[in-house]
């Protein structure tokens, strides 16, 4: 029956969905001018379709995992998401929307007029949405197979249909009401659950202790596959399965060290048994878990401080952000959402650190399978017996399964625009019906491949993936949009030298990071939080190659800053030219940029 | 309609005064030197006003990573039996967040203002 509340609420998501994206449809064929449509969205609106696009798996789920697991340190990782929309809203919000630009590339183009410049962005926008797309699709495998025990490669497929089938039926990213509604789910798929904890917790007068964390009430876990873990301190644990390659079947008297747990061997943990951790998580008293730096990384304070600068900077170059700005009528509304925004991911951020500090307390057994991104999902089923928590844990699967939804579509109609445009159909194709099949096969390939590296099931935290894909996104696109905005001696090369330079390095160290598992001390703490170096290093290249090319400096420069910096009450009609005449094609993008699914349903509209 | 009505005005009234301001906003449009000091002045009001936001930011968030890194007591801390480092970075650090971004939206406005205002002078 568990089972059936839960299915029930991931049905419900997945049609509300494809429904909401078909009336979107319907609605956004009678609006042929989406100007029109985008002055109707006030900025709380658009704000709220941000923050639905925006919370990913990442937030929902990975965070309160996080913390779970590694304690204070991870506390960074929400505040970095929300800090992101402020250097976005002082540095880039306003002069990016004015620019008319809708995709990355289409900024890049307008700024410096370089088709090289173009591509090479494309490229980047694709690789950045892939790794982030890859942790949704792992989430919705890990919610499934957690709330029905639906094989793993389940969840990420049935994500993977709804996205095509919304983006196939007109794009659900296309309905600002869409995301907006996604927003509010997940927000109160936290909110209820969360009040309902707190008051239980209320209750009980319970604290987290100093030593290791216990479990509150026997619980049983099965190791589905072969582990290892660390035991800190001698204890008998009641074992059914395989030790170290010896069957056992009963208590079992285990040493502090390091054991190794054959696959599908059941722990039976009683009330006060201190949890074996999986060896890839730290095992920490909770005193230290609740001490600032005290997550037993190597170099904690260059690890939090270079993730910081990852995500704060890495924000304005994410594929799907840019878009949303382009509903806003004016920079001015532009600015003004963006507060809104900060404000909504304040708010909801508060709900994953509670999720995770209760979760240490109350299902600190998933410490020993290291599938704590499971955390929010089993939370209200552990504090709440019977039907209220059944109902609970429904509610946060749905919520679950909205973020990945929103954030998959999202980043799958940004990604397959860019495809489209830029690989699959090289040159400008006018038949309309050759437009839309180029999109619909991008839009396979955008989430296709994403679904495809999700299957070997990596034990990194969501949030520790979607934390690279911010590395990524900081050192190539976050100086390529600070410089154009307010830097004039920008130069193509000066760009091109400056993306490929912070892109390849820090997409070498997200692969070794993916790939080759962790190193130790300082090269491990380079690798796995690059931005640090890569990112100020990107900033540099930039600029000294730009100096050296003075010569290429783009002879419109000027007037790209007056497009980008003036207000839009002053009427320009040489820098900004009326829409519906746009007579400069070689740098004015925007009337052609949109993904061209269709001729108005994959705008942004309302 | 009036082709061959002459007005004669003397030069210091409103009138003549007003014949040769060409708008602000033309010199701007097309680049001129003039147009440029203005947009100059522009871009580098909203530029520090960038400049100064990050910073805030960064000694905002920089300044709690070191405050819990340097100082050994911090971590001790409770306040109604919750840790000061969670209530500061878990909760307290939102609301000054979003009082950063509603000044920076405030003094960006205030300088679209003052530069609209300064074009639009007659």
């Amino acid at each position: 029956m568990t089972h059936g509340y839960a299915i029930g609420a991931v049905a419900a998501v997945a049609v509300t969905t494809v429904a909401v994206g078909a009336l979107g449809l319907r609605r956004a064929r009678t609006t042929s001018d989406f100007y029109v449509a985008s002055r109707v969205v006030s900025p709380r609106w658009n704000a709220a379709a941000i923050g639905g696009e925006y919370l990913s798996a990442a937030s929902f789920l990975g965070i309160a995992g996080l913390i779970l697991a590694f304690g204070y340190d991870v506390l960074w990782y929400p505040v970095g998401y929300t800090a992101g929309y402020l250097i976005l809203l002082a540095v880039v919000a306003a002069p990016l929307r004015r620019s008319g630009a809708y995709t990355l590339p289409d900024f890049a183009e307008i700024r410096l007029g370089s088709p090289v410049v173009r591509r090479l962005a494309s490229l980047l926008v694709v690789l950045i949405g892939w790794l982030y797309l890859v942790p949704q699709l792992q989430g919705a495998a890990l919610t499934l197979r957690t709330q029905t025990g639906a094989p793993h490669w389940l969840g990420g497929l049935v994500v993977v249909g709804v996205v095509l089938c919304a983006v196939a039926i007109g794009g659900m990213r296309s309905i600002t009401f869409a995301q907006a509604f996604q927003f509010w789910l997940k927000f109160t798929a936290l909110l209820v659950p969360a009040i309902a904890v707190l008051s239980v917790w209320h209750q009980r007068h319970d604290t987290i202790g100093d030593g290791y964390p216990t479990v509150p009430r026997s619980t049983t876990v099965t190791v589905s596959s072969a582990t290892t873990v660390r035991v800190e301190q001698p204890e008998t644990l009641v074992i059914h399965g395989a030790v170290d390659g010896r069957p056992v079947g009963g208590p079992v008297t285990l040493a502090r060290g390091e054991y190794h747990l054959g696959a599908n061997t059941r722990v039976d943990l009683r009330a006060g048994d201190v949890v074996p951790v999986v060896t890839s998580l730290p095992t920490q008293h909770n005193a230290d878990w609740l001490r600032p730096l005290g997550s037993g990384q190597d170099h904690p304070l260059y690890a939090s401080l270079s993730l910081m600068l990852a995500i704060c900077l890495g924000t304005m170059g994410l594929p799907h952000v840019l878009v949303r700005f382009y509903t806003n009528p004016d920079g001015r509304d532009a600015r003004r959402t963006t507060l809104i925004v900060i404000a909504f991911l304040s708010s909801f951020y508060l709900l994953p650190t509670l999720f995770g500090a209760f979760g240490r307390r109350y299902v600190p057994d998933l410490l020993l399978t290291g599938n704590t991104d499971a955390t929010v999902l089993l939370l209200p089923e552990r504090m709440l017996a019977g039907l209220p928590g059944t109902l609970l844990g429904a509610l946060v699967t749905a919520g679950a399964f909205a973020a990945f939804l929103s954030t998959a579509s999202g980043l799958t109609v940004s990604v397959a625009g860019v495809l489209s445009q830029d690989v699959v159909r090289r040159r400008p194709d006018p038949r309309r019906a050759h437009r839309i099949r180029a999109f619909r096969l991008s839009a396979i390939l955008a989430i296709g491949v994403p679904y495809l590296l999700s299957l070997p099931s990596e034990r990194i935290g969501l949030a520790a993936v979607v934390g690279l894909a911010f590395a990524v996104a900081a050192s190539s696109f976050c100086p390529l949009l600070v410089l154009g905005i307010w830097w004039r001696r920008l130069t193509d090369a000066g760009t091109v030298a400056g993306l490929v330079c912070g892109g390849v390095l820090a997409s070498i160290a997200v692969l070794i990071t993916v790939v080759g598992g962790r190193e130790r001390g300082w090269l491990g703490a380079l690798l796995e939080q690059p931005a640090a170096c890569t990112v100020p290093l990107a900033f540099a290249v930039m600029i000294g190659v730009s100096l050296l090319t003075r010569s290429r400096v783009p002879a419109d420069v000027g007037r790209v800053m007056v497009r980008l910096h003036v207000p839009e009450s002053l009427d320009l009609a040489r820098a900004r030219p009326a829409r519906g005449n746009r007579s400069s094609p070689a740098t004015d993008r925007s009337s052609q940029a949109p993904p061209p699914l269709a001729d108005a349903s994959a705008t942004p509209t309302d | 309609m009036s082709g061959n009505r002459v007005r004669i005005t003397h030069p210091r009234t409103d009138a003549a005064r007003r014949v040769p301001a060409r708008p602000v906003i033309h010199e701007i449009d097309e680049q001129t030197q003039l147009g440029e000091v203005y947009m100059t002045s522009l871009v580098r009001s909203q530029r520090r006003l960038a400049l100064l936001v990050c910073s805030l930011t960064a000694l905002l968030l920089g300044g709690t990573a070191l405050v819990g890194a340097l100082v050994p007591g911090f971590s001790r801390l409770r306040l109604f039996g919750i840790s000061v480092p969670w209530l500061a970075l878990g909760v307290l650090v939102y609301p000054l967040m979003i009082a950063l971004g509603a000044y920076a939206v405030r003094h960006a406005e205030r300088n679209e203002r003052d530069f609209t205002a300064l074009v639009e002078r007659k």
